[in-house]
Formats: C-alpha cells, structure tokens, sequence
C-alpha cells in the first residue's frame, strides 16, 4: 500500500525505454519515501518475455497481464486494469510516459479515480506543502514541475488529497539506469478477466504501422537545432548540410516545426525530444522555455542569433552574433578546412 | 444516418507569439497583452466534424465551449463555417478549473444536449498542453475515446472508422458511437470562413456579451438565432463541489518566471576571422570531432 507504480509501455514484447526511465526515478522516490515500486505492464503473449525488461531497475513488485486483445493498446482495457488494481493497491504515486499511450491512458484513470495528473513533468521531487487557506500541512507530497502556459513559466503543481498522485514524463527526460541496490523482484500474473470487462474490447484496431524511429536525435553527441529565426524551409537544408559535416542531428524547435520546414520528429522541447548532446547549435532559437527544457543540459551550447538579447543566449557558452543563412555556411566551409 | 456531433472548443491565448511584455516584472502572465484565439487543434477538429455533416445528410454540429462571456467568439466562429448552434458554459463557479473540473463541466453540458453521437475536439489547448480533458470527458460519459486522430474517415452501421497518429506510425481503428474523438494537428486545416453566413450570425451573442446598446439590439427579438444559448453551473444540472477550483484535486504551489542560470558567454562576430577562430577552438579543445 502507498507505493509507486509505474505503468510500462510495450510495443509488442519490447518494453518502451521511457517505461525504465522512469521505473529509475520511481525507484528513486520509493527510496525517499521508504516505500516499494511496483510496475504494470499488459500485453499479450508477454509472459516470460518482458520481465527482463522491467525488474533490473529495481523494482519490488511486477504485475504482468497478459491476455487477448490487450495488444495492440486501447484505451478501455488498459484503463480497466489501472483502475481495478489502483482500487486494490492504493498507490501514492503512479507515473507514465508523456507518449501517445501515456496520455492517453493517464486522464482517462485519473478521472476514474478523481484523482490529479500533471501532464509532461520535467522534475518530480518530493517535498511538504502547506495550504494556508485551508490551514493544512502535508508531508512527502510529489512535486510536478512543468513548463506552463507555452511554456513561459514553470509551475510547481500538488495533489495534495487525492490518491496517486499522477505524473506523465517525455521519453528521455529522465535517465535510466539499471538499479544497484536491493529489489524484491517478485512477479505475478493476475488474471485478466478479473479486471477488465468483457464491453470494453470494443475498440478495434484494424489496420496498423510503426516503424523504428528516422532518427537518433534522442541519443546525438552533436545536434544542430533550428527555429524561427532560421526563415525558410531552404536554409533548413543547411542546417542538415552542417549536420552532416559534424555527423550531428538535427533538431528543431516547435516554431520550425509549425512552419512546415521541419518533420515533427525532430522537435526539441517540453513537447518534444529530450535530448543530452555533447554539443547543441542553435541557429536561430530565441529560446522559449519549452524549448530549453529539453535541451539544458547539452555540455556547450552555441548560439547562432541575430537578436543579440535572444534569451538562449544566456545559457550560451558562445553566441555567434548574425543570421543563419551567413554563419551556417562559413561554419561549414570552416570545419572543412580545420578539420582535415 | 445523420449525426448530432457537438465539437469542444477552448478560447486561449495565443501562446505560440509571446513577446517580451507578456510577463509582468513579478513573473506571472500578462493576458491582456496576448490575443485570445480559437485554439488551433479545435479548429482541425471543427473541420472533421463539418465533413461529417457534409457526408451524413440531416447531422448537426454544434459548438460547445466554457470561458467568460467573450468566448461567444468561439461559437460564433463555428457559425461562420457551418456549424448550427452552440453553447456557452460561462459562470464564476467554473473558473479556477483544473483538467478534471473542465471536463466534469464539459460531460455534464454534454448529457444536458442529450443525444450526442460523436464529441469531437482538438487533442490540446496551446495554453496547457495537458491533453487531458477528451479522455476524461469521455469516462466521465462512460464513452468510448480516440485520442490523436488525423481523420474520421466514415461513420457507417454505428461504427466510426478513425485514422490516427501513434508513436512511430499510424493506425486505423474502428469505435462503436457514441464516442469521443480528439484530433490532432497535422490533421486537414479548418475551411475558411463562409461571407453568406458570417453575414448571417454577425451580430449574434450571448446575452452576457450585450450591453444593451448595441444599434442593432432590435433583430434580437425578431432573429431568435442571434441569440446564442448561454449555460451556468444551475442551467446544466451541475454540483458545484465538482466545478471550478474546489473540483479540482491539483493545486499550483508555485509559479516561477524563468531564472537562466547565467554562464560566461564568449560572443563573437558573423566575420570571417571569428567563425574560422571559433571553428579553430572547437576543433583544439576537442569539442567537435
């Protein structure tokens, strides 16, 4: 009682990598609370195949249904499962990935459940909060920190009375790590009649394809990012021009991905990839917090701005002053002649 | 068969262009200084739904929304392009609404319509990216949900037949009605404006909108159509503990303007000379390869 669950995404017998990402910060918090982390996953035919997968992050306790029409995902039984065994197990904390799965099936169990969901947290901490209209005190409650509002601020957001509190994270926003300390590792395979009702196979999926993902922006030493500022679909190409001198990926922000010059894939930010590069080049970022979150933590960051009070200039480690269309091609006719 | 389609439509505003008077000095937002507009993907929702009507003779399409009484504009937006009617669900009891709260309104406007064979509405609002009230409008009504969809392709023997966006692909699904489907983006732009019937609904509004000295006050009585329907917490048979702010179980502890955390910074020009410098430096320290 008053664990944390992690629900895992799979796509077929493959555990989805924001799944361990997140049952390493869930084993996280179970430590600071004292608490056991517990994970579902459903699918079908999984049995013997996924628990590999999910245990090595440190988890206690793994349920693991497995049935008939649970793959590919719907959202009717998968919510049957979340809320039945919410009801039995009482957790304090349930987390998810900010997928097309996750929010999906996140709002539809919080409602079941009246309980609160905080959409695409780039923190979860664990801290006290006092509601001084209501003269109340709660300890050890779940901070959910996201950019809001476009991303123009961040909010600190609570649940303080309902039960789980409820989190969606992007995929890459934590990191994953394979647990060191001691887990209890048990495994069960509850029945899945039991849980989810007959009516609500009723959404059928007919017709189906997914292919890997085009690109490794996630996972890149080096991306070349790309905004507004960049100003047509033409000095785009230069950018992946660049990209390839550097062997980078490229990246965007929503403002390019709006204007049609770049696929929607590439979008770096709160409502995209999370990505950790060694280098990140922003050419022609002005640099709204949704698009910082998910690039902070690059190592060097160089920006590429006409607008010299640009705010990603401030966490800039060099800031190249002019448009891309005239430092993109000397950076490349640079790099070739340095390089060699 | 013909269809009674209700689209759920947000006014926000207009996150995409902030400019730098959009915060004030204290860190909170300055909405004044944003335009409030339709949220876009309600408006690629609002197309799916228009389609419906045009391929199912006799459907409806109606347009509910929830804010303060200038979101009449939504609605009357929606006329413009086809829709028949709409609703206003404008009261203080609902402000302050978290996701939860906002489709607990939402549901409870919906079974007061009555009927509704399909709820359609944008997959999120540009001011929350929460993505959350669809599906949970859709528990709360016991329906069936399609979230992400990029097209309704028919309705036929009680089945809707959806195409939608997955992580790494697509899928077509195929739901039994009533159901609620959200719609994403990258899904058909809305029709324009038609002149005929934004000559038409022009004037029309709620009541809250008027302030009783409009010219044209007089075609209010003789057009009962410009008189758009506006529904409080009372009017759709609402319980007040599950509206606005006490209906909501997440709370905002804190709101922080931005704080970057400043580095020392080495600017350079667009010459020549600087970039090969920089290029130089980058190569030396073993930053690029």
């Amino acid at each position: 009682m008053k664990n944390v669950f992690v629900y895992c995404e799979i796509e077929r017998t493959t555990v989805q990598e924001v799944s361990q990402e997140l049952l390493t910060k869930g084993r996280k918090l179970a430590n600071q609370l004292g608490v056991e982390l517990h994970a579902v996953v459903a699918g079908t035919d999984i049995k013997g195949k996924v628990e590999d997968q999910i245990l090595p992050y440190g988890v206690d306790k793994l349920f693991v249904f497995d049935g008939e029409g649970l793959f590919p995902y719907t959202s009717a039984p998968h919510t049957d499962i979340m809320v039945n065994l919410f009801k039995e197990e009482d957790p304090q904390i349930a987390l998810m990935g900010a997928t097309v799965i996750g929010r999906d099936l996140g709002p539809r169990v919080s409602s079941s459940l009246t309980s609160g969901l905080t959409a695409d947290c780039t923190q979860l901490e664990i801290g006290d909060y006092e509601d001084k209209k209501a003269g109340k005190k709660y300890d050890n409650i779940l901070y959910q920190i996201r950019p809001a509002f476009g991303g123009n601020i961040v909010a600190t957001i609570v649940n303080p009375d309902h039960r789980p509190q409820m989190a969606t994270v992007r995929s890459g926003v934590m990191q994953k790590a394979i647990y060191d300390g001691k887990a209890k590792g048990e495994v069960v395979y509850p029945e899945v009649g039991k849980y989810v009702s007959e009516m609500s196979y009723a959404v059928k999926v007919i017709d189906r394809h997914v292919e890997a993902a085009k690109n490794n922006l996630k996972g890149a030493a080096i991306v070349v990012a790309g905004g507004y500022g960049v100003g047509s679909k033409e000095n785009f190409d230069l950018l992946f021009q660049l990209a390839k001198e550097l062997h980078a990926e490229v990246g965007a922000s929503r403002a390019a991905v709006d204007a049609g010059w770049v696929e929607n894939d590439r979008q770096v930010g709160q409502t995209g990839v999370t990505v950790h590069p060694k280098v990140y080049i922003a050419c022609g970022i002005s640099g709204q917090i949704q698009h910082i979150a998910g690039m902070q933590d690059a190592g060097i960051i160089i920006s590429i701005n006409n607008d010299p009070d640009a705010p990603i200039n401030q966490i800039a480690d060099y800031v190249i002053n002019g448009t891309v269309g005239e430092v993109v091609p000397k950076l490349i006719k640079y790099y070739k002649q340095n390089s060699k | 068969m013909s269809l009674k389609i209700v689209v759920l439509a947000k006014q926000v505003p207009d996150t995409r262009n902030v400019g730098k008077d959009a915060m004030t000095a204290e860190g909170t937002v300055n909405r004044a200084a944003l335009p409030a507009i339709f949220n876009p993907e309600d408006l690629n929702a609002l197309e799916q739904a228009l389609r419906l009507k045009e391929q199912n003779p006799g459907s409806t399409v109606g347009i509910l929304t929830m804010g303060p009484p200038r979101a009449g504009e939504i609605i009357r937006q929606g006329l413009y392009r086809g829709a028949d009617t709409g609703w206003l669900l404008t009261d203080r009891k609902f402000a302050g609404a978290d996701s939860l709260a906002t489709s607990y309104a939402l549901a409870t406007a919906i079974k007061k319509i009555g009927d509704v064979d399909i709820v359609l509405g944008g997959r999120q609002a540009i001011d929350g990216d929460t993505a959350q009230v669809g599906p949970q409008v859709a528990q709360k009504l016991g329906l069936n949900q399609v979230t992400y969809a990029e097209e309704v392709i028919k309705v036929e023997d009680g089945k809707a037949t959806i195409r939608r966006q997955i992580d790494g692909g697509v899928e077509t699904v195929v739901a039994p009605l009533p159901v609620v489907i959200t719609v994403n983006g990258s899904a058909a732009p809305v029709r324009p404006c038609n002149a005929k019937l934004t000559m038409k609904y022009k004037y029309a509004t709620c009541p809250m909108e008027r302030t009783g000295k409009e010219p044209w006050k007089e075609l209010y009585e003789s057009r009962p159509y410009l008189t758009l329907n506006q529904w409080s917490v009372a009017d759709v048979d609402g319980d007040e503990a599950q509206c606005g702010l006490s209906g909501s179980p997440t709370k905002v502890k804190a709101v922080q303007n931005i704080v970057f955390q400043a580095k020392e910074t080495k600017t350079i020009t667009d010459s020549d000379a600087d970039v090969d410098g920089l290029i130089k430096e980058l190569l030396d320290e073993k930053i690029i390869g």
